[in-house]
This record gives C-alpha cells, sequence and structure tokens, in this order.
C-alpha cells in the first residue's frame, strides 16, 4: 500500500503528459496547422483507452499513492468510456469550434484536464482525492464554456456554472468534513471500517455529513432539486462543451457516488437509500415533465438529462436492499451501464446537432433539425437510434438500460413497494418517449426549412456513423456490453 | 443433423433486404427497388412455406424450435419456436407483406426505398413476434414493430399523419411499459429465466395473477384495440398509406389477441377467469356498440377500421369463454379478419389511388365503371358481414357457438354482430358502388389493373378457400388449443391458499 504503484496510474499520467505537452507546443504552432494539436490530443486518448484496457484485462484491485488511489476493474471501465466521450467530443467539436475560433490549443488541453480530473475522481480513495479530481474537472469546465468569450450567453453560463459548481463543492466538502470529524480519516476503506466496526461516536454528524455528500453528488449528477444549473449550462454553453459536461462529467459523479456511499458509507445505506430514492423520483418527474415544454434542443437534452439520472438512482439506491454481493453488483452493474449507454447515445444526439450547425448557425432549436430525413437521412437515422435509445425502446442500447434497472428495482425485497416504483418509473419514461420522438417526428415528418448543404470532415462522419451504429448493435446483441459492466461490478465488490 | 432454421429466415430475410434498400435504394431508381422489394417479400413468403408443410398436426409443443444463447447476463435465448397457436400468424404475415408491397406500386413516388425497406423490417419483426418464446425476445420485437409503423404512418400517411402517428406510438408505448415491468416482475419470481414456458408453470398468488393479468391486459388491449382503448386506431387508419392500414389491420391487431393467448391465459388463469366477465362485457361493446359507430361512418376507412374493432370483439369474447370451440374460432376469426380487413383497406385504397378521396359521398355508381372490382370488393364485403363460404363465417360461427354454450344471452348479443356486420358493410357497398354514375370523377375511374387484380385476387382466393374448407385451419391448432385449455383451467395459486 505504502509504495507509488505508478502502473496503476498509467491512462493518467498519459492525459497529464499530453495535457501539458499541448498546452506548450500549441504555443508555438500557427492557426493553419492547429490539427496537429487535434491528432495529438486523439493519440494520447487512443494511448489513455488502451492503458485503460490493458490494466482491465483480469485485473483485481490495486492501490496507488498509498491507498489514495485505487484502479479497480469498474474504474478502469468507466475511464475507458470517459476517454472514448471525450476523443468523440473532440472529433465532433471540429468544424464548429473552427467555425467560431474556438480551433485552439486551450479547447484541447482543457479537455484533456476535464478528463484527467474526471479520471482521478473515478479512482479517488480518499475524501481529498475526490475533491481534488472534482475541482480539476470543474474547473477545466467553466473555463471551457466560457471559452467563446465574445457571447454573452456563454459567459452567463459560465458564471451561473461557476457559482452552483461552487456551491455543489461547498456541500461536497463540508460533507466530507464532518465526515472526517466523525470518523477521523480520509481513506474510504477506513471510513467504512470505522462505521461498521461502530467507532463513531457521533451519529448525527454522520447522517448530516451523510445529507451533504449526497446533496452535493446531486448536484454533480445534476438530479432534481439539485438540477436548476443543468437547462441553463446545457444551453449556454458551445455545444461542443455541452456535449463534454453531459458525457465523462457524468461518469465520474455516477464513480463519486459509488465510491462515497457505496463503498465509504455502506455500514448507513438505510440513510442514503431513501435519500436516493427520494432525488430518483423528484428527477424522474421534474426532468421529464419539464423537458416537454423545451423547443431549444439543448434544454431539453438537459431537462432529459435530469430524467435519465432519476432512472440511473433508481438502481443505485436498490443495490443496499438485496443484502448480497451477488445482487448490490447486478443493481450497480445496472446503473453503469445506464451511464455508458445513456453517454453513447447522447454524443450522438450532440453529434449531430454539430454537424448541422455552422458559421453563424447554431441548430439547437428542434425546429432546426426539420427535414433532416430528406436532406441527411443516414443522420437523421442516427439521431433517430440516439433518441429511441434514450426514450429506451428496443432495439436500440437504452432499451436493456432501462429493463436492467427495473430488474434491479424489482430485486429488491426490502418493503419498499417496488412495484409500484417501477409504475411510476415507466410511466415517465412515456413521458419522455414524448418528446424523444417528437425529435424524430421534426426530422421524419416535417419539411425542411433550412435547405443549405453541410459539409462535414471525414472523421466526423466515420465517428459520428460508428457511433450511431454502437447504440443500434448494442440494441440487438447487448451482451458484450452487459457482461462487461457486471463482471467489472463484482470483481471490484469481491475484491 | 439440426433442421433449417426457417423461422430465423422468415424474419431475417426481409429484414436484410430491408437494410440493403435503405442502403443502396435511390428515389432514381423506383423501378428496381420495387422489384427487389417483391422478389425480397416473395422469398419471405417461400421461407414461411416449410413452417406450414412441415408442421405435425398431432403435436401441442413447439416445433421448428431454435434456440441459442442471446444475452447470457440476463439469462435471455434466442428462442424460436410455433405451435398450434402461433402457427398460422408466420405465413400470413409473410403473405400481407406482399400484398403490401403489390398495394403501394404506384401510390408511391418519393422516398420508395426507405418505404419499402420500412414495410419489409416492420415483416421481418412480426414474424418475430409470433414466433418467439422468449419473454424478453418476445418483447423486442413486440416494441420495434412500432419504429417502423411509426414512420410510415408519419412519413407517407395522410393530413393528419402526424397526430396519429404519435397517438398510435404513445398509446401502445404506455401498454408495453406495464407490460415491460410485469416480465420483469416473472423473471424475478421465476429466479432469474425469461422463458415464457417456465412461467406458464410456476405457480403465482391471486393478487399477483391480477395485476400481472391487468399489466398483460394494459398492453394487448391496446393493441387488439378493445373498447375503450381503441381510439387511436380510427385515427391511425385514416392517416396511414393503403399498405400501412393493410398491415395495421391484417397483422399488427393480432398482436394483442396473440399476446392475450401466449401471456394472459396460461400465466395468469385464476386472473383471467377472476376476470373473465369483465373481459367478455367490454368484448361485446366492441362487438355492439362499435358496430354502431361504424353504422354512422361517412369516411370509408374510418368505417372499415370501425368494423375491425368490432371483428375483434369477437377474437377476445371467444378466448375468454374458454372453450375449444371459442379459442379455435377466435383465432379463425384472426386469420379470416387478416385476410379480410386486408382486403377491405385495399379496395378503399384502390379507389383512392383514382379519386384522393375516401368520403362515402364522394362516390357512387362505381361499378359502372369498375366492373371487375365491384366484383371483388362485393365477395371481400359479403366476407366482412360473415357470409357462409367466406372465411368471415368461420370464425364469427365458432365464437357464436362456443358463446351460446356458455351463456346464451351472451351468444345471442354476440350474434347481433351478423345483423349490424351486414347493416354497415352492404350500406357501405351499396352507396358506394351501386346506383348511377355520381360525379365526373367517378366516371373516369378506371378499372383495376393487372397489379390490382393480382393483389386482390390473392385475397380473393385465401377469403374463399378458407370459408370452403377451413379444415386444415382448425386442425392445426387442435392439440395446442387443448393444451392451453388444459392449462388456463388448472389453478396456479400455490398450495394451501
Amino acid at each position: 500500500m505504502s509504495k507509488f504503484n505508478l502502473s496503476a496510474v498509467l491512462p493518467e499520467a498519459i492525459v497529464l503528459a499530453a495535457a501539458c505537452l499541448i498546452l506548450v507546443a500549441d504555443l508555438f504552432i500557427s492557426d493553419r496547422r492547429r490539427n496537429l494539436s487535434y491528432s495529438m490530443s486523439l493519440t494520447a486518448l487512443a494511448a489513455a483507452a488502451l492503458a485503460c484496457w490493458n490494466l482491465l484485462d483480469g485485473q483485481v484491485v490495486q492501490y496507488a499513492f498509498g491507498g489514495m488511489f485505487v484502479t479497480d476493474p469498474m474504474a478502469q471501465v468507466l475511464k475507458l468510456f470517459a476517454c472514448l466521450a471525450t476523443g468523440l467530443g473532440l472529433v465532433y467539436a471540429q468544424s464548429y469550434a473552427r467555425a467560431r475560433s474556438m480551433w485552439r490549443g486551450e479547447l484541447f488541453s482543457l479537455a484533456l484536464f476535464t478528463l484527467l480530473g474526471v479520471m482521478v475522481m473515478i479512482s479517488a480513495n480518499n475524501l481529498l482525492v475526490i475533491y481534488l479530481g472534482l475541482e480539476l474537472q470543474s474547473l477545466a469546465l467553466y473555463t471551457l464554456v466560457a471559452l467563446e468569450r465574445d457571447q454573452p450567453r456563454a459567459g452567463e453560463a459560465a458564471m451561473k456554472y461557476f457559482v452552483l459548481g461552487a456551491l455543489a463543492s461547498g456541500f461536497l466538502l463540508y460533507g466530507m468534513s464532518m465526515l472526517y470529524g466523525a470518523t477521523g480519516t480520509l481513506d474510504i476503506n477506513e471510513i467504512a471500517h470505522h462505521i461498521a466496526a461502530s467507532q463513531v461516536a457521533n451519529r448525527p454528524a454522520l447522517v448530516l455529513a451523510t445529507v451533504f455528500l449526497v446533496a452535493g453528488i446531486g448536484f454533480k449528477l445534476g438530479a432534481a432539486p439539485f438540477h436548476m444549473w443543468v437547462p441553463d449550462v446545457y444551453h449556454g454553453a458551445p455545444t461542443p462543451v455541452t456535449l463534454l459536461i453531459a458525457s465523462a462529467p457524468k461518469i465520474a459523479a455516477f464513480a463519486v457516488a459509488f465510491r462515497l456511499l457505496v463503498e465509504g458509507l455502506a455500514p448507513v445505506s438505510g440513510d442514503w437509500h431513501l435519500m436516493l430514492l427520494l432525488l430518483a423520483m423528484a428527477s424522474l418527474a421534474v426532468g421529464n415533465l419539464t423537458a416537454v415544454a423545451q423547443s431549444n434542443l439543448k434544454r431539453m437534452l438537459g431537462y432529459s438529462t435530469v430524467g435519465q439520472m432519476g432512472f440511473m438512482l433508481l438502481a443505485m439506491q436498490s443495490g443496499v436492499a438485496g443484502g448480497t454481493t451477488a445482487s448490490a453488483a447486478s443493481a450497480y452493474g445496472a446503473a453503469m451501464f445506464y451511464m455508458v449507454t445513456y453517454a453513447l447515445a447522447t454524443l450522438a444526439a450532440f453529434g449531430v446537432m454539430l454537424l448541422l450547425s455552422r458559421q453563424g448557425f447554431e441548430a439547437e432549436q428542434i425546429a432546426d433539425l426539420a427535414g433532416l430525413f430528406r436532406r441527411q437521412p443516414w443522420y437523421a437515422f442516427v439521431m433517430a437510434v440516439a433518441m429511441f435509445s434514450l426514450a429506451g425502446v428496443p432495439p436500440t442500447a437504452g432499451f436493456y438500460a432501462k429493463l436492467v434497472v427495473l430488474q434491479a428495482l424489482l430485486a429488491d425485497s426490502s418493503s419498499l413497494p417496488v412495484v409500484w416504483i417501477a409504475v411510476i418509473a415507466v410511466l415517465f419514461s412515456l413521458v419522455g418517449a414524448f418528446y424523444y420522438i417528437r425529435v424524430v417526428k421534426v426530422m421524419y415528418f416535417d419539411a425542411p426549412v433550412d435547405q443549405q448543404p453541410f459539409e462535414a470532415a471525414a472523421d466526423m462522419k466515420i465517428a459520428l456513423t460508428a457511433n450511431g451504429l454502437a447504440v443500434l448493435v448494442l440494441g440487438v446483441l447487448p451482451q458484450y456490453l452487459l457482461a462487461l459492466c457486471s463482471s467489472a461490478m463484482v470483481r471490484t465488490l469481491g475484491g | 443433423m439440426t433442421a433449417f432454421p426457417w423461422l430465423s429466415a422468415a424474419i431475417w430475410i426481409p429484414i436484410l433486404f430491408g437494410v440493403f434498400l435503405l442502403w443502396a435504394g435511390r428515389d432514381g431508381s423506383a423501378g428496381v427497388v420495387r422489384a427487389v422489394a417483391l422478389v425480397a417479400s416473395l422469398i419471405g413468403l417461400l421461407a414461411t412455406a416449410p413452417v406450414v408443410s412441415g408442421f405435425d398436426l398431432q403435436r401441442a409443443g413447439l416445433q421448428f424450435e431454435e434456440k441459442a444463447v442471446w444475452i447470457g447476463t440476463l439469462n435471455a435465448n434466442y428462442h424460436l419456436g410455433v405451435d398450434g397457436l402461433s402457427i398460422w400468424f408466420v405465413p400470413l404475415t409473410a403473405f400481407i407483406t406482399v400484398i403490401a408491397v403489390l398495394a403501394g406500386w404506384k401510390a408511391i413516388g418519393e422516398r420508395v426505398a426507405q418505404y419499402y425497406a420500412s414495410f419489409l423490417i416492420l415483416s421481418g419483426l412480426l414474424i418475430g413476434v409470433f414466433s418467439a418464446v422468449d419473454g424478453l425476445l418476445f418483447y423486442v420485437f413486440f416494441e420495434a414493430t412500432l419504429i417502423p409503423m411509426y414512420i410510415i404512418i408519419g412519413v407517407w400517411g395522410g393530413p393528419n399523419r402526424v397526430y396519429a402517428a404519435i397517438k398510435f406510438f404513445l398509446y401502445t408505448l404506455l401498454g408495453s411499459l406495464l407490460f415491460l415491468v410485469s416480465l420483469v416482475y416473472l423473471y424475478q419470481g421465476s429466479s432469474g429465466s425469461f422463458d415464457i414456458f417456465a412461467w406458464q408453470r410456476m405457480p403465482i398468488g391471486l393478487t399477483a395473477q391480477i395485476l400481472l393479468f391487468l399489466a398483460f391486459f394494459a398492453a394487448f388491449a391496446v393493441k387488439v384495440p378493445m373498447w375503450p382503448v381503441h381510439t387511436w386506431l380510427p385515427d391511425a387508419h385514416v392517416e396511414a398509406p393503403t399498405a400501412g392500414s393493410v398491415v395495421l389491420a391484417a397483422i399488427m391487431l393480432k398482436l394483442g389477441a396473440y399476446g392475450f393467448l401466449r401471456f394472459s391465459l396460461p400465466i395468469a388463469p385464476d386472473a383471467a377467469h377472476h376476470l373473465a366477465g369483465f373481459v367478455i362485457a367490454l368484448s361485446l361493446i366492441a362487438v355492439i356498440y362499435i358496430g354502431f359507430v361504424a353504422l354512422v361512418q361517412t369516411d370509408m376507412k374510418k368505417l372499415v377500421a370501425y368494423s375491425s374493432i368490432a371483428h375483434m370483439g369477437f377474437v377476445t369474447l371467444g378466448f375468454f369463454i374458454f372453450s375449444q370451440i371459442g379459442i379455435e374460432g377466435a383465432i379463425a376469426q384472426m386469420v379470416s379478419h387478416g385476410f379480410v380487413s386486408g382486403a377491405m383497406f385495399l379496395c378503399i385504397g384502390v379507389m383512392y389511388d383514382r379519386t384522393h378521396s375516401r368520403n362515402i359521398a364522394d362516390y357512387g355508381g362505381v361499378v359502372n365503371t369498375m366492373p371487375r372490382f365491384a366484383a371483388l370488393m362485393m365477395l371481400f364485403t359479403m366476407a366482412n358481414c360473415g357470409l357462409p363460404a367466406t372465411s368471415g363465417f368461420v370464425g364469427e360461427f365458432m365464437v357464436i357457438l362456443g358463446a351460446v354454450q356458455y351463456d346464451f344471452w351472451i351468444g345471442l348479443a354476440a350474434a347481433t354482430t351478423l345483423v349490424l356486420g351486414a347493416a354497415y358493410s352492404l350500406w357501405m357497398y351499396k352507396r358506394v358502388i351501386f346506383g348511377g354514375i355520381a360525379n365526373s370523377r367517378v366516371a373516369a375511374m378506371p378499372d383495376a389493373d393487372g397489379r390490382e387484380l393480382l393483389a386482390m385476387g390473392l385475397l380473393a382466393a385465401a377469403v374463399l378457400a378458407m370459408g370452403i374448407y377451413p379444415r386444415p385451419l382448425t386442425d392445426a391448432m387442435h392439440q395446442s388449443v387443448g393444451q392451453l385449455l388444459q392449462q388456463v383451467n388448472h389453478s396456479k395459486l400455490p398450495a394451501g391458499l
């Protein structure tokens, strides 16, 4: 435990090195040769993903930096998808960013720093390391939101994001300090030990700490009632940045929830279990009902994210009740699968929006997609697949995500009326289906308004095609990803 | 040696052709696209022929079974098979797809490849629903059929198509989501199995059975559709293109009824007995009240849509009187309705293609300009009101017989359909076809061409064959229906309750 164990942090090391390198090297690169930075970033992301993949192979839980940092199979799978999401985000950002003088070194290095923060959060085994990762990620994102600095809307969104993000960090930090006060340690495993051995004298402090931590996690996930920033930031940020906010950081927030609640506060799961359930139900209601009224696609996706997080939390909260490691692994595996498929579908949706945007035109109203089927049938199809996946209609990956969550929920044998919770959840997802299929309606049934042809780089077309197909193929043959998530979770919990 | 997977072939051949058309088809080569679609649908139909010819009449269980691990972590299998309950729907679907391809031949001029691809993919998915015996696989096929139909109505439909498409989608999704919850519940209850037959054997308490039954009911009653959740159907039919209406009426409505046979009755038999009165009441309302509603329609497509609801009321009635003749009659009615309603929508489509009107008032005296068409439509109209020697008679007669045995008054109420059905069908036929030529548009209508006659002729042959010699039809279902009745009449309540 005491050694540095640098091999376990290889992916993070690659990302850090690349971020620093690009930060410096880009100063010497002219605008014309900016693609160099772009390819360097993509290479670094590919290398980091490869490193995660290698660590995943047959891996058990390893610690680094004297136990402050943990790499377990769950962390590797999540990091793999975080790398993938960031990479796709950069590919999709290309034409949009070029047209708006955002195609600068800062975009790449900040995106990589965000990813680094995400990876640190995923692997943190210490309260301070969680906070460190969180701040690294958040500060990079605040700056990214404001990258298009001449846009007042972006400035406003960055401000809002910063203030509310700081508030959320405050909540988390406050909870952490109380947890430290109650247990006398910052190490997550130690905390669990202390509480389990009933060495915590001050139980109210512990409960209060749990409340603050759950609130902080709720903020970061964007779960109601801590969701206020989501639509504004999604709307105000430049679309590529919205994409970055919507994908990897959500995966990180899930990991933090897992580390803090499941690993650290498992002995008091009875307390946070109901809190998560309430957050889940509130998110399902608020997210889905409000999304119906949106005409802006980015806002709609923002609210819909709130609803999606509600669904994910349902799985998260049901992991405790089964009591056995197997049932817990299946519940957290379900939540993890949900996050991954959500990220894939969201990436595809934002990818299509970025494809349609051009110099001086933001394709962000739902109406801007009108008649896409007649103009570009293939990308309309990709968008439709993403929407059906988010709505949870087979044969798309999102269906299995909903299925495994429901399964985890109904496996709960506690006294909760789980069947009725499941019924309420699916009824809200019916509301969700309405606004998702409305997007399909606009693309397929309405006549095109915007007739401008659009050009996209070849790599973007390939990435978007692969992304759409991945959602569809995972919808027909989900076995591989399901097994990956559940076996990672089994090994993580077993270790 | 393992047998050739004919069911998989029947599912995947149309789907692969559909994907190929999506990828390669362009409006510039619409003629080629149509030809490819026709060939694909014919190959699909041929692939179902061995399933019919090789079907063993003496066995109640699954035949042409295929099983492979699909999602190992969830213990879900790619498990296909047909028995006497589902055997006829496989060739019916493939047959109706051929008709649907013919029906859209000239009416669809834009996005032809996507249009035909939707129908081919839909056809494969529908066969998948009828042959899936794994709960999850069934659900995936069942739900996936929504997407192509949503696109078909929304893209190639009439003026109010968007409203109809969204209503269709959300209505059916509401039912299916509750169905999904019940599937997951059964999965947990059977300690991790999606095998429908394992669920049928599993003991379940009465409360749970009733809740399961209601969840199934939500999914299937919407799909059938039963009164009062039928309102999406007239909208969807009116707005859908002709071929869309044909497939919707002929096949998609059968999904709900088939679901009753596969899920509701055998998995929750005690609840089915408890709630039989409720279902019978709804069925009779559909038969009588909807029959009257059909009578006053001024739009031909709406009229046939309402008559579909009334006919499907017969199907659900037949299921819930729990007798061999009732259930067999109901399945016969499902098959017959597949031919007859498909044919009725096709006839309306033929006239609509010429005048672009569905209003009864815009027609009159069509027999003078389209005599061959009028003769064939006469046959279908007669079949729609259940004339003996047409397929419509077989199912209705058997269900009425069963209903009279069950309770005379129910049988009597059901028999009113013979009057009502004749009234709305024949009155519409009279107003549209007979009389003097009503206006110049009717005068300009050319008689049905070879393609239309071919499609109608095929359906007419099916209607007559089934009406004159229905025995092969009922023979094939005999064993499986007998087994189903045993299951339904055997209580599944856990011992000691």
